[in-house]
């Protein structure tokens, strides 16, 4: 009854998309395999324990069986549906991986401070809220967020190349807290 | 006495008492909006961090680890979210409380479960500490290799049906800490010629990508929902008076968060998963478990909280994590010399005692909060799932960036954000991926160090610790192997009308 309960709760799931995740995870440890005696040297005159190449033998080699393993029950369990509608989810996540380092581009161009609320904006919208109310909230906390990290908490953020075209009274201000 | 007067000295600085209210009240909302986490809270602080004295910076992280399950266990009783994946168990009796008209009551006895849990975990730390330094010192390298080794076993034969997912996921954090160029002969290992990868692959910007990146992407891309609109009526104070007619359900699930809790690998999950299995076992109404029962609702909160208190007694004696928010603390100890182990003990016990007593503080400072800003607090957690994942993206890029400008690190964050994305949508773990880069590197540096004054293979295990160490490596793999073949014994009998064990990984042994 308990363990049943218990199963229950704590039960996974095998998910769809599964067997493309293990085939992928497998081909990777397979190809760092072949190229372990390319990417790893063997030093003269060392003992076994103190080689180089000891622990990512050990590493890739257990890749390489714990994944052919976790690939096998995959490939022997019945088929899920919606296979390819995961990989694509999946896929659509670049989106934002490409919005993020377009981000990353632009702050040491136009400084933190602008980038930030331009990229709270531009995701707000793109999350689908439009109101005024949103986008005031969005533009709210990159302007906050920059406050405390960059100007409270002094973390290191190179200054915007933008700020040089800033007035003297100003510049220095920007250069330092914002 | 004298160390005890030095740790209240270190801990009446107004930088610490700050980063105690920050952490602690910041961990209790983290806690309390369904899809952030203190993973997610952690791994973006953790850079901020390092501007700051250790003590600072580990009380502000230790907060928010300590505080984010009592959040989470509002959104848990109230509306059946759990804020944290630990606070699932909580909904199979806070929220049918709540359906009853007992909500009230189900949060103060959450409240008061996990406050009993905190300070209990922490009595035990402190009691625990002349033991812990007077056995500390007689851990040396191949005793911390041993350990190290125990909490890789752990970590993989604790993800029960997933043990191969698990397997691979930690043999391919061990390899990502090999990446680079190696310290002591200073070869090349997996760099292809490119010089981004000659200097490795940060713990850090790994952390930030499969926690924090991985949890935006997967919040953006996701259907948009908010939290339901709550409150509670009612007082909230009952359950310090409740609790006391199930105290002893609250101290041995306490005490089993604290077992639990020092074990590498294993934590709040296994911890509640005993407790709960305890509390109903010796119930005077097993049946009501799952439907309201308040012996329930004690057994996972106390067990829960008592966690964090106890993961430290591994991490502080040992300088070994037992789970990734440890690991990522750990990060904070490296980064300013403070080399977390036996010496700590020896030559740090005011640092030490100034922690545990942060740790009761960041409890008391939390309770208040809670039995006064429920409401308050209910408000706030009302952020759309799309906003959240649009604010942790702004945070995620604040901790990558800050490290070392890198632009590479972030784009190898959001790679990860990406595997992290995946893993969280196939339900696979990805805290074997953090705990075998931490203790892949553990292991390396100890079996070198180890090995130099080791002549047979029975040196290595000639001395106590090292023998009792390698015996439970040996033990807990025969009990392993046992249990799979009983279960696969059991499977071959002709009984056509018993289900699988567990019917979605019919095949995937573990």
């Amino acid at each position: 009854m308990i363990a049943k309960t218990l199963q229950d709760m704590f039960k996974r799931y095998r998910r769809p998309g599964d067997i493309v995740f293990a085939v992928l995870f497998l081909a990777f440890s397979v190809f760092l395999l072949s190229q372990l005696g390319e990417q790893t040297q063997v030093v003269k005159r060392t003992k076994w324990f103190a080689q180089p190449g000891l622990w990512p033998t050990i590493a890739v080699w257990c890749m390489v069986a714990f994944g052919f393993l976790h690939w096998l029950s995959s490939a022997i369990s019945d088929r899920i549906d919606g296979r390819w509608v995961e990989v694509g989810f999946w896929v659509r996540s670049l989106e934002y991986v490409a919005y993020f380092l377009i981000y990353v581009l632009l702050v040491p161009q136009l400084g933190y401070l602008l980038s930030t609320i331009l990229f709270a904006v531009f995701l707000t919208l793109r999350s689908g809220f439009r109101g005024a109310g949103a986008i005031g909230i969005a533009a709210l906390f990159g302007f906050i967020v920059t406050i405390v990290f960059r100007g409270f908490l002094q973390v290191k953020i190179p200054a915007g190349a933008i700020y040089e075209y800033l007035p003297d009274s100003v510049r220095a201000f920007a250069l330092t807290y914002l | 006495m004298e160390t005890l007067l030095s740790g209240v000295s270190i801990l009446l600085q107004w930088q610490v008492i700050v980063a105690l209210l920050i952490g602690s009240i910041g961990g209790v909302i983290i806690g309390a909006l369904p899809g952030v986490g203190a993973a997610v809270a952690i791994a973006i602080l953790l850079p901020a961090t390092f501007a700051f004295e250790p003590i600072v910076g580990l009380t502000l992280l230790l907060g928010i680890y300590g505080s984010s399950m009592y959040g989470g266990a509002i959104p848990a009783i109230l509306i059946n979210t759990p804020g944290t994946a630990v606070n699932a168990l909580t909904t199979y009796d806070g929220y049918p409380m709540t359906k009853r008209g007992q909500g009230h009551r189900a949060l103060s006895l959450a409240y008061t479960a996990s406050f009993f849990g905190g300070v209990f975990a922490i009595i035990c730390l402190m009691v625990l500490s002349p033991v812990l330094a007077m056995i500390a010192p007689h851990f040396g390298s191949r005793e911390i290799f041993l350990a190290a080794l125990l909490g890789i076993v752990l970590v993989v034969l604790a993800h029960r049906g997933q043990i191969f997912a698990a397997g691979m996921l930690a043999a391919f954090g061990m390899f990502l800490n090999t990446v680079g160029l190696e310290p002591v002969k200073y070869t090349r290992r997996y760099t292809f010629d490119q010089s981004w990868l000659a200097s490795g692959i940060d713990l850090i910007v790994v952390v930030l990508g499969l926690f924090a990146l991985s949890q935006a992407f997967l919040l953006l891309l996701e259907k948009n929902h908010a939290p339901k609109d709550t409150h509670v009526s009612g007082s909230i104070f009952g359950g310090l008076k409740e609790l006391l007619g199930l105290k002893r359900v609250a101290t041995v699930s306490s005490s089993i968060g604290v077992l639990m809790g020092m074990v590498p690998g294993t934590g709040e999950f296994t911890s509640q998963f005993l407790s709960y299995t305890y509390a109903q076992k010796t119930s005077k109404d097993p049946d009501k478990f799952g439907d309201g029962s308040p012996e329930g609702l004690v057994a996972s909160e106390a067990a829960n909280n008592a966690v964090p208190g106890a993961a430290m007694i591994p991490l502080l004696a040992l300088g070994i994590p037992g789970e990734a928010l440890t690991a990522m603390m750990l990060s904070v100890f490296y980064v300013h010399n403070v080399i977390p182990g036996p010496q700590l003990f020896e030559n740090q016990m005011d640092f030490v005692m100034a922690l545990y007593m942060a740790l009761i503080i960041l409890n008391v400072i939390v309770l208040v909060f809670l039995l006064f800003s429920t409401n308050l607090l209910l408000k706030i957690i009302q952020i759309p799932t799309r906003f959240l994942g649009v604010m942790i993206l702004i945070l995620a890029f604040v901790g990558v960036y800050s490290l070392r400008n890198s632009i590479t690190d972030c784009a190898i964050a959001a790679g990860f954000g990406v595997f992290g994305l995946i893993l969280k949508r196939l339900d696979l773990p990805i805290v074997p991926i953090i705990l075998g880069m931490v203790l892949g590197g553990i292991m390396e540096t100890k079996l070198r160090s180890a090995m130099a004054r080791v002549k047979t293979p029975l040196d290595f295990i000639d001395r106590p610790i090292a023998a009792i160490l390698f015996g439970l490596i040996v033990l807990i793999l025969i009990l392993h192997f046992r249990t799979l073949y009983f279960e696969f014994k059991n499977k071959l009998r002709p009984e056509p009308h018993v289900p699988a064990v567990d019917s979605d990984h019919p095949n995937q042994q573990g």
